[in-house]
């Protein structure tokens, strides 16, 4: 089942290239809301309560190096996958549905690259071997390099050079992280291995562990991205097309949260706690510069994209809250963050067309003859800002939670946080619906095509307003079973208190 | 008293023999027929002769014996690279088609000559792989390098030509010198030509011997030469850059295969017990070179200095592998320099074909907007760089994987870690390939008639070939784009047959 999960976008993308153009869309956008449904049925048949892996998949794949192609589900990656499918089976059917790429003439590429991209990030979700992980982590960079500097708008081919280079230096170290890893395992064990099973039952000393330590956090801290190393962040999104920005904000930075979660936390426990609170600092600086920065610009994109930031600042503050609660509300975090960010980006491109611009203050008055647009856009900027009753409010409730039992000055600051959020929301929401119709913008209802997308995303996110716990039963068991990881690295057992 | 003659295993030697009587005949059947019929001719011959010679060596894999009086030795380490030798001199003879440097100015026998020399050069690298003393060792350096000297030059037209096979065979004499002289130190100390013996040797006192130590300085300074390992790389990008495109293919790729062969035998055996006088200086070198390559490839816009700083860079890569001097290491550095010939040979045909249809010569120019002009062309372009870049999916990420594998094996992790740095910096210039391929629109060229401001000199240069779309060019290097993304999914077959490779030096660790 993962192994047609997991290639079958790549199968599709290929079958693309060689498709006709009218046919290629639609068959990709079949593709994608069959593995959408793979993915639920993931979800529906997942085992309640246990921290066990399911569904595995288990193959030598370079023995000499003891490498193994080994794939599974737990109750964090089962959501991100199912956030992975859904996204890119929106993006798919939302380009398909209005031919967007016509104009340079490669659609057959764009949903190539697209399923490339599906399959690496899906890869990244359901490794079990470390290496594997790497690999796959590294491998959705390339589809996304072509896809902003192929699609992308002004300044394209800068902004993705950028975005590689930035991210791969953090991935590249993680690479010799991952080998050191398992070499000087192998050391003790007398097997080489990169099972993240063995790895974490065969711990490294703690000096090894600090310094492999750096080199992962700087890959996920990169991918995410969090101040102070987010300088691709702003190019990149500026000259990314939206539906491909969707997928970078929506799921890619997802990626390094999950990384630390799923991979640093059982592995290297005792660096964690070294560092604890070096990454709160940098959780919390993300959240403050992201929220300011959010609140400042003028464009539409960069709004988004600084509030991203913000909210990757609270799941990883979540989850190195190194507490059960805030690790859950990290992982209900990840993926309220993927669907409202993906609405947003949604609905930016929505409203590009109606205002022929993105820059904010020159925006206005859309909502005038669009009401159930700006119904729509009111539910996820409402969402955005943690409104209660939003599973978003749970989400940072359950992580400040964390936090405040945990460490208490860092609650109080990024409680801060919450409440710019609120400011930087309301004033997207009103910059562009209300007030008076700027010269030159057009007022117009969402169209039935865009609907079609736009209406069972934001349906999701009142869903999970309304049934969070669908998340939090199935996340728990495997939460708690990374956060004891890390309970028997710290001397006076904090987390039994 | 009786002379007892050597016994001669032909067997062993048959690669070789079949090489030598190649090389022979080559230019006999160069007279016969001459245009297009010469080339079909000579071509089948030539391709024949390696062939046969790959054939042999796949007949002797798996022994491991001592030919004439122990001057050599066929091993799997030496099949390996004489395997790789053989595999890109057969990739750049349908590349050597139509190419002014063969077909012009050498007259009716140019196609002849042109392939004498490269099987030529292929007997010489056939031999420094098996070679088990100084002597051979020496012998087959030379033989491998003079006709390249040759082949660099050939483009007898073409001035920058001139001058690469010029430069080459100045430094590429300094080269040799420097090492004959380290060479005699290392006899000096060991009292022995043979590897063996000098082992032996080197395993007793006088590893302090300072004889023994400025010969090994001298002889790493002499094999830096030939890899191109920083700081003995300046030659590189202009010799690379001069030569024509198919002959600096096949020196790009088959030197680094042989000469990287004799290395290992020459320090990870011969020098072996040594370990600690050579292992922090040939790290220095590799780290070095690292550095140097791919910074000084950054800036580069003719695609063919551009490799040429890649090559170094890479080399300096590969001096990871022997400095961990373990079965790892030689496992790894075979399996990466098979990957190097994969990946290395799709970017150098398409900047033959390139240098044929456009008239910007190796200029980037050459390749901008080329996704869209020829999309297959493109697709190999792009999966060279990205395998070359080590991005995963490609053979070029599980190479480097095994070499950074070997490194921290060896407790080198930090030059597993100047892998991982050289590796970003690398990526700024692999990938501006990549997005003058995909995301420029085709340059404009200049109005016929118009003089190309950059190499290419000559009106006959220009137009000797143009237009060619062979399709034997295109499906090899199709083939070899293939066979990247292969064995970067599915490394297995190639990992094994790297690993016999390695375990075939009984003397590491």
């Amino acid at each position: 089942m993962l192994n047609v999960l997991l290639w079958m976008p790549l199968a599709i993308g290929i079958l693309c290239l060689v498709l006709p153009h009218r046919v290629a869309p639609w068959v990709a956008t079949i593709g994608a809301l069959a593995r959408l449904g793979l993915a639920i049925g993931l979800v529906i048949g997942f085992d309640l309560g246990v921290s066990e892996l399911q569904h595995v998949v288990d193959e030598s794949w370079i023995p000499d190096l003891g490498v193994r192609y080994s794939l599974a589900i737990d109750g964090i990656s089962v959501f991100l996958v199912l956030l992975t499918a859904l996204l890119w089976a929106g993006v798919i059917s939302f380009s398909a549905l209005r031919g967007h790429h016509e104009q340079r003439g490669r659609r057959r590429l764009f949903y190539f690259l697209l399923g490339l991209g599906e399959t690496a990030t899906l890869g990244a979700f359901l490794a079990q071997d470390l290496l594997l992980f790497v690999l796959f982590f590294d491998l959705m960079l390339i589809p996304f390099f072509f896809l902003i500097g192929i699609f992308g708008g002004r300044d394209r081919i800068a902004a993705t050079t950028k975005m590689i280079v930035y991210t791969l230096v953090g991935s590249l170290l993680m690479l010799v992280g991952a080998i050191a890893t398992a070499i000087l395992v192998a050391q003790d064990t007398g097997e080489l291995s990169f099972s993240i099973a063995e790895l974490r039952a065969n711990l490294l000393s703690t000096g090894s562990q600090e310094w492999i330590f750096c080199f992962f956090a700087a890959a996920f801290l990169v991918k995410m991205p969090a101040f102070p190393i987010h300088g691709w962040m702003p190019d990149a999104y500026r000259a990314a097309p939206l539906p491909v920005l969707v997928l970078l904000s929506g799921v890619l930075a997802k990626v390094g949260a999950y990384g630390f979660l799923r991979i640093v936390l059982p592995i290297y426990p005792d660096a964690t706690v070294t560092f604890q609170e070096v990454v709160m600092v940098i959780a919390v600086a993300s959240i403050l510069y992201g929220s300011v920065m959010a609140f400042t610009q003028t464009n539409l994109r960069l709004v988004a994209g600084y509030s991203s930031v913000a909210q990757l600042g609270f799941i990883t503050l979540g989850i190195f809250s190194l507490r059960s609660d805030g690790a859950d509300g990290a992982v209900l975090q990840m993926v309220n963050h993927g669907l409202v960010v993906a609405a947003i980006f949604l609905i930016i491109a929505l409203l590009y067309e109606r205002a022929r611009t993105e820059d904010l203050t020159r925006m206005g008055g859309l909502a005038t003859r669009a009401p159930v647009l700006a119904a729509l856009f009111l539910v996820v900027t409402m969402a955005t800002l943690a409104m209660p009753g939003s599973a978003n409010f749970i989400g940072e409730f359950y992580i400040l939670n964390g936090a405040f039992q945990e460490k208490i000055a860092f609650a109080f600051v990024a409680a801060i946080g919450v409440a710019l959020a609120a400011f930087y929301a309301l004033r997207l929401y009103q910059r562009t619906m209300h007030n008076r119709l700027p010269e030159g913008a057009e007022s117009r209802e969402i169209s039935r095509r865009d609907s079609l997308v736009l209406t069972p995303l934001v349906a999701c996110i009142v869903a999970l307003a309304l049934w969070p716990g669908l998340i939090l039963e199935r996340g728990e068991a495997s939460v708690e079973d990374k956060i004891a990881a890390v309970a028997e690295a710290r001397e006076p057992p904090v987390a039994m208190r | 008293m009786t002379f007892e003659a050597p016994d001669i295993d032909y067997a062993g030697l048959s690669p070789v023999l079949a090489l030598t009587v190649g090389v022979v005949l080559a230019l006999v059947v160069g007279l016969f027929g001459s245009g297009r019929r010469q080339r079909i001719v000579v071509s089948i011959f030539g391709l024949g002769t390696l062939a046969a010679a790959a054939g042999l060596c796949i007949w002797q894999w798996g022994e491991s014996k001592e030919l004439i009086a122990g001057a050599l030795r066929i091993d799997d380490l030496a099949i390996a690279a004489t395997l790789v030798a053989i595999v890109s001199a057969a990739f750049c003879i349908p590349l050597s088609w139509r190419e002014e440097s063969v077909e012009r100015p050498l007259g009716p026998t140019g196609h002849g000559e042109f392939q004498a020399l490269l099987i030529c050069s292929v007997l010489g690298m056939t031999l420094i792989a098996q070679a088990q003393n100084l002597i051979a060792f020496f012998v087959a350096l030379e033989l491998l390098s003079v006709p390249l000297y040759v082949l660099c030059g050939s483009a007898t037209r073409r001035e920058q030509s001139l001058e690469s096979g010029l430069k080459y065979l100045i430094i590429g004499s300094l080269g040799s010198a420097t090492l004959l002289y380290g060479l005699a130190f290392v006899y000096g100390a060991s009292g022995s030509t043979d590897f063996d013996g000098v082992r032996a040797a080197v395993g007793g006192a006088v590893v302090d011997d300072p004889l023994l130590l400025i010969g090994i300085a001298l002889a790493a300074a002499g094999l830096a030469f030939k890899l191109s390992v920083a700081p003995f790389h300046q030659w590189t990008p202009d010799v690379y850059q001069g030569a024509p495109t198919p002959v600096t293919a096949f020196m790009a790729v088959a030197t680094k295969a042989a000469v990287f062969c004799v290395v290992v035998r020459f320090f990870d055996v011969a020098l072996g017990p040594a370990v600690g006088d050579w292992q922090p200086a040939l790290a220095a070198l590799g780290a070095v070179s690292i550095v140097v390559g791919n910074a000084g490839a950054l800036g580069q816009d003719s695609l063919k200095r551009l490799l040429g700083y890649s090559g170094v860079a890479q080399a300096g890569y590969m001096m990871v592998a022997v400095v961990a001097a373990s079965e790892a290491g030689v496992s790894a550095l075979v399996f990466y320099l098979a990957a190097y010939a994969l990946m290395n040979l799709p970017a150098f045909a398409v900047i033959t074909i390139r240098e044929r249809e456009t008239p910007f010569g190796d200029h980037i120019r050459a390749v901008d907007g080329l996704g869209r002009e020829r999309p297959a062309l493109a697709a190999a372009l792009t999966i060279s760089m990205l395998a070359l870049a080590g991005l995963p999916g490609t053979v070029g990420f599980i190479g480097k994987l095994f070499l950074i594998e070997a490194a921290v094996d060896s407790d080198y992790t930090w030059l597993g870690v100047m892998i991982a740095i050289g590796t970003m910096i690398s990526l700024a210039y692999y990938l501006r390939v990549v997005a003058a391929v995909w995301m420029r629109p085709a340059a404009e060229r200049p109005a016929g008639g118009a003089m190309p401001a950059i190499a290419g000199g000559s009106q006959e240069a220009d137009t000797a070939g143009k237009g060619v779309r062979c399709r034997v060019i295109l499906g090899a290097t199709l083939l070899a784009a293939a066979a990247t993304v292969f064995f970067g999914v599915l490394p297995s077959p190639l990992v094994d047959w790297a690993a016999r490779a390695g375990e075939s030096i009984a003397a590491l660790p």
